[in-house]
């Protein structure tokens, strides 16, 4: 079956600004898809682009076997979309508001909407401009869920959740995901990703960094092994890939790289393994894995740009 | 004096951010007053022209209503005064209310207001702001304008009292916007209600200064003419201005006290669980959202055309049979006094109507801003059913709000004058004026699919033909620099007789700009 999403290359500038710079994505029919990435990272333009919204410069990008820009009114029969930042008309009342967006979608399932209003405990009779930013959420979660759209696309859809309602939130996308529909979901609560997703895309200015099922994307960090052993282990400290190594005694902590674990998990049993716990890396640590590096070298960058701009002090050697 | 700490900055602020608003506003102001004493000068070169002058402009109530009281006018002070008074008051007048409105309650519906509470900053620090940044408007516009007349060799006393009255009124609207920003939590209506003031007070002293001029002491402009600059000089009636704007402060500030940020008076009501079935297509939502607006247009315009209308009788009663008089009359193409009147009145009310068209399809825009249209587009509604539904609710509203102004205006002067073919007759004129808002609505739609960021233009072109129907033959404006005003195009019934061409060629260009705008839509980016 052909992918839900797909996009190579994809390009937008904003004037001199590069929004997206070669962004590859794919997303499988029937699967729960992790966009990740920090603020200003290109999340919410990847989706505008998506939505038909934005028009792409360059690249290409296949939405539902179609072109999100030119088949945009035929394509969003079949998708339903929760922006980051849910901005109601004052005047309408969140009731009307989720039956706006149904009947406009066609899709409305009016026992479902009511089921979803009792789950997540919206009152729809309050005035969208009374409502607080979670409830304004709310609204645009149960109008999207409410519908049998075969795609979801959700933008930081629980930034305003509290962690009660964001357990309800990740209910509703098993029941979605049971279904068999399709959700690209964009986050940077990392947790929620972990919970939910099959696969994720990282991605950072505008690219996408590394995308994969979390059981591949935990293969390129590394687990986190305490052990304690009968003889003091050797040959760890000299073993490629295994790094922060501490011995006290007989007990042994480490971080080592997947494809090495064998060969670690070989020497602890050759000096008498008598416990072992092991920590496989969370997200967090993929997260940090690959921003770290990036923010470093952007931190370092940003410091000698300083440097350069601002006058050197005195006995200073200007560079 | 904590309630105003913060009171400079913000100041600072406001001149920063509106900095083009500000000198715009004070030099088309200040050019306006500056280049119609030189004018005077050259339509009326000798004291026989000025006097002659003067004798027509006192029996004609058609040109009293829109200029002012008859004071001082066989001199060149008195014939500016008259010629322009009025015109600057209602600019001044409007000037303040919109930059009060902008800065006070347009900034806490945005929520920034909010933003800015939470620092140090006093409660009435805004209010404060405001009315600083407004006042240092208006008393440039007035040191200015003096110094403008003083230099074109206009008495000193006069200029003076002429720039004293317009800095009066302009704080009097200031203190009304404050007040009523206070009232209502929606800013649009906040100004409408200050300028529903300012349309009273022009009411009333149109039909004192046709009258024995009693009524014109109750309203605000009418006090800043009572000070009769060049023909007289007297600054006492400014002291009741004075003190009314001290009341409408008191007011302002004593609301402000008591109610919670981001609220009006008016708190709001829950609404309905489901929407009702008519809530279901673009169309159904851009009829919800504009149906507010129009009713209140058609409301301000049918009330408008009262007051209009009501003036109408008071001038037929006037009709003398002098010579000068019939001469002017024929001179207007018009075949009787009303019915020149009526021909400025409607073309007056239709500019006032086309500024609903150009603020109707600013709703495009802002529902885009704010994001609103980001949620529709991503339905199966295409970007052309979108626009075309706001443009749609535009065209029809701008129906109901001429005929409201026409059937306003025809409604009192057919009771008076027991002539119950006056309503036909003044809404069909009134109607006449469809095409050119029309095409005021397509510029706007226009702008808004090419350059979004540049709708404002579309005031602009309203100020110009504003500035061009009332001062176009005063300031000697080139015939086709006027002719490019639609509304000058448009055919001033009924003093003039129905030609098509005109309306079919308007009609026709509209048409064409709404259609540059849908196209244009289709192919820009959102936000």
């Amino acid at each position: 079956m052909a992918d839900a999403i797909s996009t190579s290359g994809l390009v937008k500038t904003f004037g001199r600004t590069r929004g997206l710079d070669g962004m590859d994505l794919r997303v499988a029919p029937g699967e729960v898809h992790g966009l990740l990435g920090p603020n200003g990272a290109g999340k919410t333009t990847t989706i505008r682009v998506l939505l038909g919204l934005l028009r792409a410069d360059g690249g290409d990008v296949v939405l539902l076997g179609g072109d999100p820009w030119r088949d945009a009114v035929m394509l969003h029969r079949r998708l339903a979309y929760v922006p980051g930042e849910v901005n109601l008309w004052p005047k309408l009342s969140g009731g009307e508001v989720i039956d706006l967006l149904g009947r406009l979608r066609g899709d409305l399932d009016y026992r479902r909407r009511e089921e979803l209003l009792e789950r997540f405990e919206l009152d729809p009779t309050k005035k969208a401009r009374t409502y607080s930013k979670g409830n304004r959420q709310k609204v645009a979660l149960v109008a999207a869920l409410a519908s049998t759209a075969e795609l979801l696309i959700l933008d930081e859809p629980t930034a305003g959740l509290d962690p009660l309602m964001e357990s309800v939130f990740q209910d509703c996308i098993r029941e979605v995901k049971q279904q068999g529909r399709t959700v690209l979901l964009s986050s940077h609560i990392l947790a929620e990703v972990e919970q939910l997703c099959d696969r994720v895309s990282i991605i950072r200015s505008g690219r996408t960094v590394l995308t994969g099922t979390l059981i591949e994307l935990r293969h390129l960090a590394r687990t986190s092994i305490a052990a304690v052993t009968i003889r003091p282990p050797s040959g760890l400290s000299t073993l490629p890939g295994v790094i922060d190594l501490k011995l006290e005694g007989r007990r042994v902590t480490f971080d080592v790289e997947i494809d090495q674990l064998e060969s670690a998990m070989r020497i602890l049993v050759d000096h008498g393994l008598r416990s072992l716990t092991s920590a496989p890396p969370t997200i967090e640590e993929l997260f940090l894995h690959e921003y770290g590096d990036f923010m470093a070298k952007e931190a370092a960058h940003s410091a000698t740009d300083k440097a350069g701009t601002t006058p050197a002090g005195p006995g200073e050697a200007t560079p | 004096m904590s309630d105003l700490s913060g009171t400079w900055t913000l100041v600072r602020f406001i001149g920063h951010r509106d900095r083009v608003r500000i000198v715009v506003w004070i030099a088309s102001v200040v050019l306006l007053v500056a280049v119609t004493a030189p004018a005077i000068k050259a339509l009326f070169p000798t004291q026989g022209d000025l006097d002659k002058a003067a004798v027509a402009s006192a029996a004609n109530d058609a040109v009293i209503v829109f200029n002012g009281p008859v004071q001082g006018l066989a001199t060149v002070g008195g014939e500016v005064a008259f010629q322009v008074g009025t015109g600057m008051l209602i600019l001044v007048a409007l000037m303040s209310l919109l930059m009060v409105t902008r800065c006070t309650r347009a900034e806490e519906e945005s929520g920034r207001t909010e933003l800015l509470r939470a620092t140090s900053l006093g409660r009435h620090a805004e209010i404060a702001a405001a009315l600083v940044v407004v006042a240092a408007m208006n008393l440039t516009i007035g040191a200015l304008t003096v110094a403008g007349l003083i230099g074109q060799q206009l008495p000193v006393a006069g200029s003076l009292t002429f720039g004293a009255s317009s800095v009066a009124l302009g704080m009097f609207f200031s203190a009304v916007a404050l007040a009523t920003a206070q009232v209502t939590e929606n800013s649009h209506v906040a100004s409408g209600l200050a300028g529903a003031v300012l349309g009273g007070s022009f009411m009333l002293r149109a039909l004192g200064d046709i009258g024995d001029g009693r009524l014109s002491w109750l309203s605000p402009i009418g006090l800043s003419q009572k000070t009769r600059p060049f023909a007289g000089d007297r600054w006492w009636p400014l002291l009741i201005s004075l003190a009314l704007t001290l009341v409408f402060l008191y007011v302002a500030r004593t609301l402000s006290a008591r109610r919670d940020i981001g609220a009006g008076l008016v708190q709001p009501r829950p609404g309905p669980a489901r929407a009702p079935r008519t809530l279901g297509t673009a169309l159904g939502l851009a009829i919800r959202l504009h149906r507010g607006t129009v009713l209140t247009w058609a409301v301000a315009m049918f009330i408008l055309g009262i007051g209009f209308g009501s003036v109408a009788n008071a001038i037929s009663s006037f009709v003398g049979d002098s010579q000068t008089m019939k001469e002017i009359i024929a001179q207007m193409g018009a075949g009787n006094l009303v019915d020149a009147y009526l021909g400025t009145a409607l073309f007056l009310m239709a500019i006032v109507a086309a500024c609903y068209g150009v603020q109707s399809i600013e709703r495009l825009r802002s529902e885009e801003t704010l994001l609103h249209a980001e949620q529709l587009l991503t339905t199966p509604t295409s970007r052309c059913a979108w626009v075309a539904s706001h443009v749609a609710v535009t065209l029809v509203g701008s129906v109901v709000v001429l005929f409201a102004a026409g059937f306003g205006a025809a409604a009192p002067y057919a009771v008076l004058t027991r002539d119950a073919g006056q309503v036909p007759r003044i809404i069909a004129a009134m109607l006449t004026y469809l095409p050119a808002v029309w095409l005021l609505v397509g510029l706007s739609t226009a702008l808004f699919g090419l350059l979004p960021q540049a709708m404002g233009a579309a005031w602009v072109a309203m100020a110009a033909y504003f500035v061009l129907g009332f001062f176009g033959e005063l300031l000697k404006v080139p015939t086709w620099v006027q002719d490019l005003s639609p509304f000058q195009q448009t055919p001033h019934l009924p003093a003039a007789t129905l030609t098509l061409l005109p309306l079919a060629i308007i009609t026709l260009v509209g048409v064409g700009l709404l259609g540059t705008g849908l196209a244009a839509f289709r192919h820009r980016d959102l936000g």
